[in-house]
């Protein structure tokens, strides 16, 4: 019994901050309990079936629904104009993306369908099978009109411009220069090239997206379950758009199976399922199935990158310099814009670097294939390629080993604050702690020796680095002073129940990332009760505080900060009633494990279901001007920094079959620094979860579309999601450097993962290769691309 | 993604599939493991009325063993080829080949007689039963048909099974002690089917069939370069590999053109002699 005051907070007694504890949903999730939208189901509900565009930009001539119509279970068959009476469309701009411009979206296409997969009719019936049956029966006539498909060609004078209205086929244009990039380059010794690409792909959920639209003409409501990221944004827009006051919508989330930011956008199809629900005053159900999600969930990381590097011989990096051009599809995404990508881009390029110059030029342009969107670790995997990718190869130009020219360059841990080139200030990053550890963890001193060794004997093993910054904890500059309504501040609604247990409702929202099981944590600990006794409510505009939902590694550092402060407010509040009815000092009271306890020695005095009987049923019993509150609310919004940086470094060992192109992923290590660290094992999986979707695009999944605009690849029999076989073992390390703009000091780490694997998958593929002076730099490498690069195919035929 | 509508019949006994067969004609399909005709339906890419249930037919089960052969059933699964101690021993090229297939889940239900029947140019088993010249039992009501591998696949998807007829069992040889084989493939994920394959038998000094998989529009037997082979064995390597292209005639895929295949159909034999011939 000690009584020197503990540490820090998290060194309490009873404290969960720093363990890992067993999720408390997990259960209910692997036995297949879990409530998905699909599992909803309402009386009359019906089942809406789209009919999509098969051509990537053609002029809806007619729609002849007759046949459809007499189908068995057709409720009805709706085109976009009859939609539009009860939807307004939305145009994906944002105030300070300045020059972005975009077209009206509407929920079902108009006129016109922009890109393959459009809607142009709704088929609602009483069971999904009854509505695809009559959806092959809408015969719609088609003009088909010319597909801009390349985005290099989009702003050329004889390309045709999407929407005639916006002059061009630009959608923005972003220029940074800071330093004297001149004088960089012409004082450099060397300046190496190199031409990127990132391959457009998408997030794969195991959930598709899914709403469940009910509105209720009596009292002119509209509640949507829906499998979003973000309800009180969905609640505003649907709100908006269908002209109901905000709070007559209610968003409902149960349990959500996936996102990755592709949850976190507004969908035609999604909107126009809710707009078939006030239309037919019936609940209309709309499942995304596999196929359709291939060709309307976001596409995303679909960018070609010049990039230059300045560099002295010794490897000191003066400049780097990028062009970047993106195509986005027909329209800016809604409400957060398809600029944001190629924006973080420009912001995050030689991120972790200390060189003083940078150049950067980026172009959005339109282009009939589906829309891109922030997908998970936006910007950052095509950043942090280019970046390190640019390294690399001054460094093997050099002759430096790629660890060296690192540590020569990376930004100093003792610099902090920093402000880096697009003008972003990191508050404290860990390059140097990070990319040492990450040495030792990989033993790269012994990879090194056995590379040697392997490649006199034909094997071509390869290393690579890929250090990174990642944008974490957004304060309202990511959305909110654009003009979006997409709250930066989250809330947590805390109480405690007369059986002492703590029910915690928050703002911020669970998509099977653990979400709740961090709020759990980060409450029992602040209160001081046992993880059993927290319950958490995530996920229902009508039961949690206003927030901003679950995106841009939020959750933890602003939904956890917030419970923080409810759950030590709460606590407060307790021990006041306790040291009342225990005629003590609050100040010598404490909670543990479920019971006041004095604080010095620990002896027990007062169970808080004893404390609840009495508030709760007793309350004669407390002195007269006593009024326990044991609800308590706290909201958090960081409005330190634009965004709260973390860092972190990833390793890739890898063999490359010279003869067939094959990559093998032997072994892949990432550290890196979110902070404050609540849960290990959740942190841990979330660094695994997003390499691998890093892995995914670095060599396996692209949304190939041909020069019709078609995607000839959207199954999962075609398009490859990485799977377990091909992963390799993911090592974890971390360095702590807790946020000083937050109590709880936690960081993001929902990214990390997926911004550093593509670009230590390159570079090792790059080194295994050095031997044969071959280098690649165009995602996904491929069995294929490889034997191009090796020269031993030449062109692909047919 | 729902099938469009069909009817369904569970049938009892082989003369029931041949009435059904009869009456529906076209419109009719057989169902054995599901793995390929049930996705084909829910992506509404064939739409048969009826589907005729087989797999209560006991005529249609199990692996025997004759004094020279291995008579495999059509509706032996994939799962009980991989573990039948029959086909370890005495069809090896089978054994290797089997975890190649698909994924555990797919394997409990997929047939050998489903994926022949189907003959998808990039799968396993065609390319196997070309390599081991297999032997095809196809019955109708009237009748068993006795039909070489060799001449069983007419194309994509296409095969020499007649209306009102059904594959009912696959017949191998045995092999022999001078036996040789090798299986391989180069598929991007495990499971996956093949970017391609290559799957050979030897079944005694002199004889060589090289069955690829995955590179035209059904397994194809390299016959130039087996014949180089043979004559020149591990020194024929070059010119058996020179000759491949007229052999193959490959097509490209998402995952590989032509060149590409080609020259990893090249690789695979360079792989696979040492296996095959007993001095390389
Ligand atoms: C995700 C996935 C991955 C796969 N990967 C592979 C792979 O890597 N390699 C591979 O080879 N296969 C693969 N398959 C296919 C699998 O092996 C199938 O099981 C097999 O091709 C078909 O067998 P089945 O018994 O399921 O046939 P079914 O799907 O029931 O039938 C297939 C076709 O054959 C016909 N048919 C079936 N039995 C008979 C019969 N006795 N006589 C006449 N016609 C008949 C049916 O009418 C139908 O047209 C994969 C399947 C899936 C779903």
């Amino acid at each position: 019994m000690s009584s020197a005051p503990p540490v820090s907070f998290f060194d309490r007694p009873n404290s969960y901050i720093g363990r890992t504890v067993p999720r408390p949903n997990v259960k209910k999730l692997l036995q297949g309990r879990g409530t998905y939208v699909d599992d909803i189901t309402l009386p009359r509900m019906l089942h809406v079936v789209f009919v999509r565009s098969p051509h990537a930009h053609a002029k809806i001539v007619s729609i002849d629904r007759a046949a459809a119509q007499e189908m068995p279970g057709v409720i009805a068959v709706v085109t976009g104009p009859e939609l539009a009476k009860v939807i307004t469309p939305w145009v994906g701009v944002l105030t300070h993306m300045k020059g972005l411009k975009s077209a009206p979206q509407h929920a079902i296409a108009i006129d016109r369908a922009c890109w393959q997969g459009e809607a142009v009719a709704a088929v609602v019936a009483e069971t999904r099978a009854e509505a695809e049956d009559a959806a092959e029966m809408v015969v719609v006539e088609w003009e088909e009109l010319p597909a801009v498909v390349d985005m290099e060609a989009a702003l050329d004078a004889g390309t045709p411009v999407i929407h005639p209205d916006l002059g061009d086929n630009l959608a923005f244009r972003r220029e940074l220069v800071t330093g004297d990039v001149d004088g960089a380059f012409a004082a450099a010794d060397h300046v190496f090239e190199e031409i990127f690409h990132t391959g457009r792909h998408t997030g794969v959920c195991l959930e598709p997206r899914a709403v469940l639209a009910d509105y209720q003409p009596a009292e002119g409501k509209l509640v949507a379950y829906q499998a979003t990221q973000a309800p009180h944004m969905i609640q505003n827009l649907l709100a908006k758009h269908l002209n109901l006051t905000e709070s007559d919508v209610r968003v409902v989330c149960k349990d959500v199976g996936g996102s990755f930011g592709i949850k976190v956008h507004i969908y035609p199809d999604e909107m126009a399922t809710a707009a078939l629900s006030v239309l037919l005053k019936r609940p209309v159900k709309f499942i995304a199935d596999r196929l359709e999600s291939f060709v309307t969930d976001i596409h995303a990381r679909d960018h070609r990158i010049k990039g230059r590097i300045a560099v002295k011989n010794d490897g000191e990096i003066l400049a780097f310099e990028i062009d970047d051009r993106t195509g986005i599809g027909p329209y800016s995404v809604y409400p957060r814009t398809s600029a944001v990508e190629a924006n973080q881009v420009v912001n995050l390029v030689g991120g972790p670097y200390k060189h003083k110059a940078y150049r950067a030029a980026t172009e959005v342009v339109f282009q009939n294939k589906n829309v891109t969107c922030q997908y998970r670790a936006v910007g950052h995997p095509i950043a942090c390629a280019v970046t390190e990718g640019l390294v690399d190869l001054a460094a093997r130009k050099l002759g430096i080993d790629p660890a060296e020219i690192r540590r020569r360059n990376l930004i100093p841990d003792d610099a902090y604050p920093y402000t880096g080139l697009a003008g972003l200030p990191y508050e404290s990053l860990s390059h140097h702690a990070s990319l040492e550890k990450l040495l030792k963890l990989m033993d790269y001193d012994g990879l090194r020796t056995e590379q040697a060794e392997l490649r006199k004997r034909g094997i071509y093993r390869g290393i690579g680095l890929a250090s990174f910054i990642e944008v974490t904890n957004p304060s309202a500059a990511f959305y909110g002073v654009g003009g979006a309504r997409i709250s930066s501040q989250d809330g947590c609604t805390i109480r405690l129940d007369p059986t002492g247990t703590i029910i915690c409702a928050t703002g911020v929202t669970e998509q099977g990332q653990g979400t709740e099981a961090m709020i759990a944590q980060i409450a029992a600990t602040a209160v001081g009760v046992t993880m059993e006794r927290v319950r958490v409510i995530t996920g229902d505009t009508d039961a949690t505080p206003y927030g901003g939902g679950t995106w841009a590694s939020r959750g933890a550092g602003i939904g956890g900060e917030a419970a923080l402060q409810a759950g030590k407010a709460l606590r407060q509040n307790i021990l006041t009633v306790a040291a009342a009815m225990l005629q003590a000092a609050p100040e010598s009271l404490d909670i543990r494990n479920g019971t006041v306890v004095d604080t010095d020695t620990g002896v027990e005095r007062l169970p808080l279901e004893e404390i609840g009987r009495v508030v709760y049923f007793r309350p004669d019993a407390l002195p007269k001007g006593l009024q326990p509150e044991f609800v308590v609310t706290r909201h958090y919004v960081q409005k330190d920094y634009p965004f709260v940086f973390t860092n972190g470094i990833q390793g890739s060992y890898l063999e490359v079959d010279t003869e067939t192109g094959f990559v093998t992923l032997l072994k892949h290590w990432c550290v890196e620094d979110c902070g404050t660290i609540i849960n290990p094992q959740l942190v841990d999986e979330q660094i695994r979860g997003g390499v691998v979707q890093g892995l995914g695009g670095a060599l396996y999944e692209q949304c190939i579309y041909d020069d019709r605009g078609q995607l000839v690849n959207g199954s999962m029999i075609d398009y490859l999601v990485p799977m377990a076989g091909e992963m390799p073992d993911i090592v974890v390390g971390h360095v702590v450097s807790p946020t000083a703009s937050s109590e709880l000091g936690a960081k993001g780490a929902g990214e990390a993962g997926t911004a550093g694997a593509p670009g230590a998958v390159m570079n090792a593929i790059n080194d295994a290769l050095q031997p044969l002076n071959v280098s690649l730099a165009a995602q996904p490498f491929t069995p294929e691309s490889i034997l191009m690069a090796l020269g031993r195919v030449s062109a692909k035929v047919g | 993604m729902k099938a469009p509508p069909f009817g369904y019949v569970k049938a009892r006994e082989l003369g029931q599939v041949f009435d059904l067969l009869e009456q529906h004609g076209d419109e009719a399909k057989i169902l054995a493991g599901g793995q390929s005709l049930i996705p084909s339906l829910n992506l509404r890419l064939s739409r048969p009325t009826l589907l005729i249930d087989i797999n209560a037919i006991a005529d249609l089960q199990g692996i025997r063993e004759t004094a020279d052969t291995v008579v495999v059933g059509a509706l032996t699964t994939h799962v009980a080829l991989e573990k039948s101690p029959i086909i370890s021993r005495h069809v090896q090229l089978l054994a290797a080949a089997m975890p190649h297939i698909a994924h555990p889940a797919i394997r409990n239900r997929g047939t050998i007689g489903g994926s022949l029947a189907f003959a998808d140019p990039a799968a396993e088993l065609p390319a196997c039963a070309t390599a081991l010249d297999a032997t095809f039992i196809l019955r109708n009501r009237d009748q068993e048909r006795r039909v070489k591998a060799s001449e069983f696949f007419h194309g994509l998807f296409e095969t020499d099974l007649k209306p009102g007829e059904i594959l009912a069992a696959i017949e191998f040889p045995k092999a022999t002690t001078s036996h040789r084989f090798a299986f391989s493939e180069l598929a991007r994920r495990h499971g996956d089917y093949a970017m391609i394959g290559l799957a050979a038998a030897s079944p005694q000094l002199g004889m060589l069939r090289l069955a690829y998989f995955g590179v035209a529009d059904r397994p194809v037997s390299a016959e130039r370069a087996a014949t180089h082979l043979i004559r020149d064995g591990a020194a024929g390597v070059e010119a058996a590999c020179a000759s491949l292209a007229d052999d193959l005639e490959s097509s490209g895929d998402l995952n590989a053109g032509p060149q590409t295949k080609l020259h990893l159909a090249a690789v695979l034999l360079r792989r696979a002699l040492p296996a095959l011939l007993p001095s390389a």
